[in-house]
């Protein structure tokens, strides 16, 4: 039942992997590389091809301009959120971009939204479990950070739909972690899982009761992980080139790219050597070199990992709990391999965290577990159910500005709350309402999610109509809306303008064009397989040549196989992949009474009891002539 | 368990009947309730409600089961605190709740109105005179003084109006055992002025507490 699989995708900041279930346990599911990280980036390559992956990285620092990093830091979001964001990555916005728009990336020339470029790395992603299964896999289970809100789930719900995949439920990345956790354990108990990754920090505390996974608070930083650590390294770096050596490179970005490597490999020793040596090549041939020991590594990060304090208090408050009540504590993301970050939450909950999943796969493992239980479940998940939380307060604006709670954070979903609303003026057809996320008090304070417009409401005096309008979180933490005028019991009409997302019909025309682009890479790859099927046919002809066979041929045949075989070699070169594969064929027609003697002088030759060189057999012009066809990976 | 959520034959999600919270779990309309045996019903009930469990079902089970999973939670959420309880079972009886909400306050801070809420008649002394060293911690804050004669004072206010939200919570458990008896024995005339007892100590507790929150918003900030 290969069209049966439902893979679980955790789409990284900085990685990006996808598992499904092995029996009783899930798994990885490595790249073509036999690697099971797939770095988030997406390049441009010479052809102007989409690259994405490992085969990316090197133009982070060949082509700067022709590459992206951490775009999850992007995903619904306007340009008035991310101006922290601009300062330290080089993320070049499209010239012609508006506020209050859905941003653009250029990479080289071309432009993408945040999630058109996360789609790529689903579709690589959907590529290695296809490749994997040997058959389409079309349904997926994706991880979002728990304390994304809406419009950042809704943007990753829109990836996923763009890159062809069904995404049949988001999980939030903590939680996957703890059913990746409970799975051998079955365990009761409260859990709290601390996840820092490279762009995001999730605390969430669960508690675990005969298989349910409940979890009682969520809080955390969408914009705190691995990537703040980075970006305070190269500031360092920059301020000592530009000190020491008198350089001012901070607007090459080949520079700041190889600065930027340079230091993440820092970053990664020290985890386990007490210092470690930074080294990088600046244009011009100078060397910026200096050593960093843990100790100094530590007093630079403490101020971006102290952040994470703040968030855990408000869980352990949210949920009523003292740190001595959790039972246990699992440490997630690539960050929580830092000494000091396990040190950090060690003093907070006063207790050894947990380790024993790889912390950069625990979380994709997770979303395998869940794709399964939407998958029917089996012997192992049947008893498994997921209930989690919204992280944010959902409200309304009022009079005045204020926002009113209709659901508060932390509330198990779906979750659900029903307002009414009336018209102020005669005969009123519309009524408009403001839907924000978040914890203050005033509207302009909580994030705006959404206008809804509410239209078409039946004429009457002001005050009489009744408008209910029910607002639902669903299981994703996605807000839906409903509305209907209860005296006329007409169904009002709501036209939604998310914040900062895409419309329906903007992602419709995403997939449409990625449908486009998928069969132009098929073409592509169709046109490179002829190709180096001619390569193979063209070189069995030539060592049939020096058979004895090929002088059993008549002449005119010969000539006739000499005129096939330029023909080939002629368009072989052109791009047209029809005539390549005419070629093919025609050159095999051709060659097959070649290939039959030839078969009779190796059986002859075997039958004289002379050693067979099987390869001349084996690369005979039609090895395996005439039914199979070459195969080519 | 109920049985209305699903089909007793085929066990598949039923469309949602528009039902109060307590009959949706099949409990009486009592104020006294094992948060046990609720929390019990809720797993239950989640085993067999949750959207997680429909993913390959058809569109119209499906939003049946959105529906129905949203209404468990907010009914287990609701039914869960004994405020909210109570505050529920009093717009159940078509009690409308007076104004005096933490919603209420923000809107008349955001709008620059005086709050609009009664003091109640025993507090008038003590809220005057804590509004007042309230006031002069701010002043002083501002100019960046400390006196922790003050500090002291505003702490023995600050605990002596926990002492009286604990007495009220108290007050409010014993209202609802009478209303619990009202509902064994079927006395409907007995039960209006436990109604209008019941509302009085919210509100009462409300006003508590949004004071509360200011001291400690005071001390905080």
């Amino acid at each position: 039942m290969a069209s049966d699989h439902i893979v679980g995708i955790d789409l990284g900041t900085t990685n990006s992997l996808v598992a499904y279930m092995q029996g009783p346990a899930p798994a990885i599911i490595p790249g073509e590389d036999g690697l099971n990280l797939v770095p988030s980036v997406v390049a441009l390559d010479e052809k102007n091809q989409i690259v994405v992956g490992n085969p990316a990285r090197k133009y982070l620092i060949e082509t700067p301009e022709r590459a992206v990093y951490s775009v999850k830091r992007l995903m619904g979001r306007g340009l008035e959120d991310i101006q922290d964001e601009l300062k330290f990555f080089p993320f070049r916005l499209a010239d012609d971009l508006g506020s209050g728009e859905v941003l653009r990336i250029k990479i080289g020339d071309r432009t993408y939204t945040p999630p058109e470029i996360s789609a790529q790395v689903l579709r690589q992603l959907k590529r290695n479990a296809e490749r994997f299964f040997a058959g389409p896999v079309t349904k997926a289970v994706i991880t979002v950070p728990a304390y994304f809100n809406d419009a950042q789930r809704q943007a990753t719900k829109d990836a996923g739909r763009i890159a062809g995949l069904d995404v049949l439920r988001l999980v939030n990345e903590p939680t996957a972690a703890s059913l990746a956790y409970g799975l051998d354990k079955k365990k009761n108990g409260i859990v709290a899982v601390y996840d820092l990754g490279g762009g995001t920090f999730d605390i969430s505390i669960l508690r675990l009761h005969d298989g349910i996974f409940e979890v009682i608070a969520t809080n955390g930083d969408t914009h705190l992980g691995g990537d703040d650590i980075d970006n305070l390294l190269i500031t360092i770096a920059l301020d000592d080139i530009q000190g020491d050596l008198g350089l001012e490179v901070r607007r090459n970005g080949e520079a700041v790219a190889r600065i930027r490597k340079a230091v993440i490999e820092t970053k990664l020793a020290l985890s386990t050597d007490p210092a470690a040596k930074l080294d990088v090549e600046l244009p011009g041939g100078k060397w910026y070199r200096r050593e960093i020991t843990r100790e100094m590594f530590e007093s630079l990060i403490q101020p971006i990992i102290d952040r994470t304090v703040g968030p855990c208090k408000q869980a352990l408050k949210d949920a009523k709990l003292k740190p001595e009540q959790i039972d246990e504590v699992v440490l997630v993301g690539g960050s929580a391999r830092i000494p000091k970050v396990r040190q950090l939450v060690q003093d907070l909950f006063g207790r050894v965290p947990h380790t024993d999943l790889n912390p950069d796969e625990v979380v994709a493992l997770g979303a395998a577990v869940q794709a399964e239980i939407l998958g029917g479940g089996s012997t192992v998940t049947k008893e498994m159910l997921l209930l989690d939380v919204t992280p944010l307060s959902l409200g309304i604006e009022v009079g005045g500005g204020v926002t009113d709670k209709i659901i508060l954070r932390n509330s198990t979903i779906p979750a659900s709350a029903t307002q009414y609303y009336t018209t102020q003026v005669d005969g009123q057809a519309n009524v408009a309402i403001h839907v924000l996320q978040g914890e203050r008090e005033l509207a302009r304070d909580c994030r705006s999610l959404a206008r809804f417009d509410l239209k078409g409401v039946p004429p009457m005096p002001a005050g009489m109509p009744r408008i209910e309008v029910k607002f639902l979180i669903d299981a994703n933490g996605i807000l839906q809306v409903s509305a209907r005028e209860q005296r006329s019991g007409q169904a009002a009409q709501i036209e939604v303008q998310p914040s900062y997302g895409l419309t329906d019909e903007q992602v419709e025309n995403m997939l449409l064009e990625s449908f486009d682009y998928a069969e132009e890479d098929f073409r592509q790859r169709q046109l490179i397989e002829a190709r180096r099927e001619a390569d193979t046919i063209l070189a069995a002809l030539a060592k049939g040549k020096k058979n004895e066979a090929w002088h059993r041929l008549a002449s005119d045949e010969r000539r006739k196989i000499e005129m096939l075989e330029k023909a080939l070699v002629a368009v072989q070169k052109e791009d047209d992949y029809q005539a390549i594969r005419n070629g093919i064929d025609a050159l095999n027609q051709g060659t097959m009474r070649l290939a039959e003697f030839m078969m009779d002088s190796a059986v002859s030759t075997a039958l004289k009891g002379k050693t067979m060189d099987e390869t001349d057999l084996e690369e005979g012009p039609a090895a395996g002539h005439p039914v199979a066809k070459a195969q080519f990976e | 368990m109920r049985a209305t959520h699903f089909c007793s034959a085929c066990g598949k999600v039923q469309p949602p009947v528009p039902v109060d919270y307590f009959t949706f779990f099949g409990f009486p309309r009592k104020l006294n309730l094992d948060t046990a045996v609720l929390e019990k019903e809720f797993y239950a009930l989640s085993r067999h409600l949750h959207p997680d469990l429909f993913a390959r079902a058809d569109t119209q089970e499906r939003a049946w089961s959105l529906e129905q999973s949203s209404r468990l939670n907010d009914a287990y959420r609701t039914l869960k605190d004994p405020i909210k309880r109570t505050e529920y079972l009093l717009r159940l009886e078509g009690v409308e709740l007076e104004e005096q909400s933490k919603q209420a306050t923000e809107r008349a801070r955001a709008t620059g109105e005086l709050k609009k809420q009664a003091v109640p008649p025993d507090l008038l002394e003590e809220v005057f005179e804590l509004n007042m060293h309230l006031e002069e911690l701010r002043m002083q804050k501002k100019l960046g003084e400390d006196d922790p004669a003050l500090l002291e004072e505003i702490g023995k206010a600050k605990l002596a109006l926990e002492a009286k939200d604990d007495a009220l919570f108290e007050e409010l458990r014993s209202a609802w055992n009478q209303w619990d008896q009202t509902v064994d024995n079927g006395s409907e005339e007995a039960r209006p002025p436990i109604r209008k007892h019941m509302v009085d100590v919210l509100n009462r507790r409300n006003y508590i507490r949004n004071l509360l929150r200011d001291v400690n918003e005071a001390i905080e900030n």
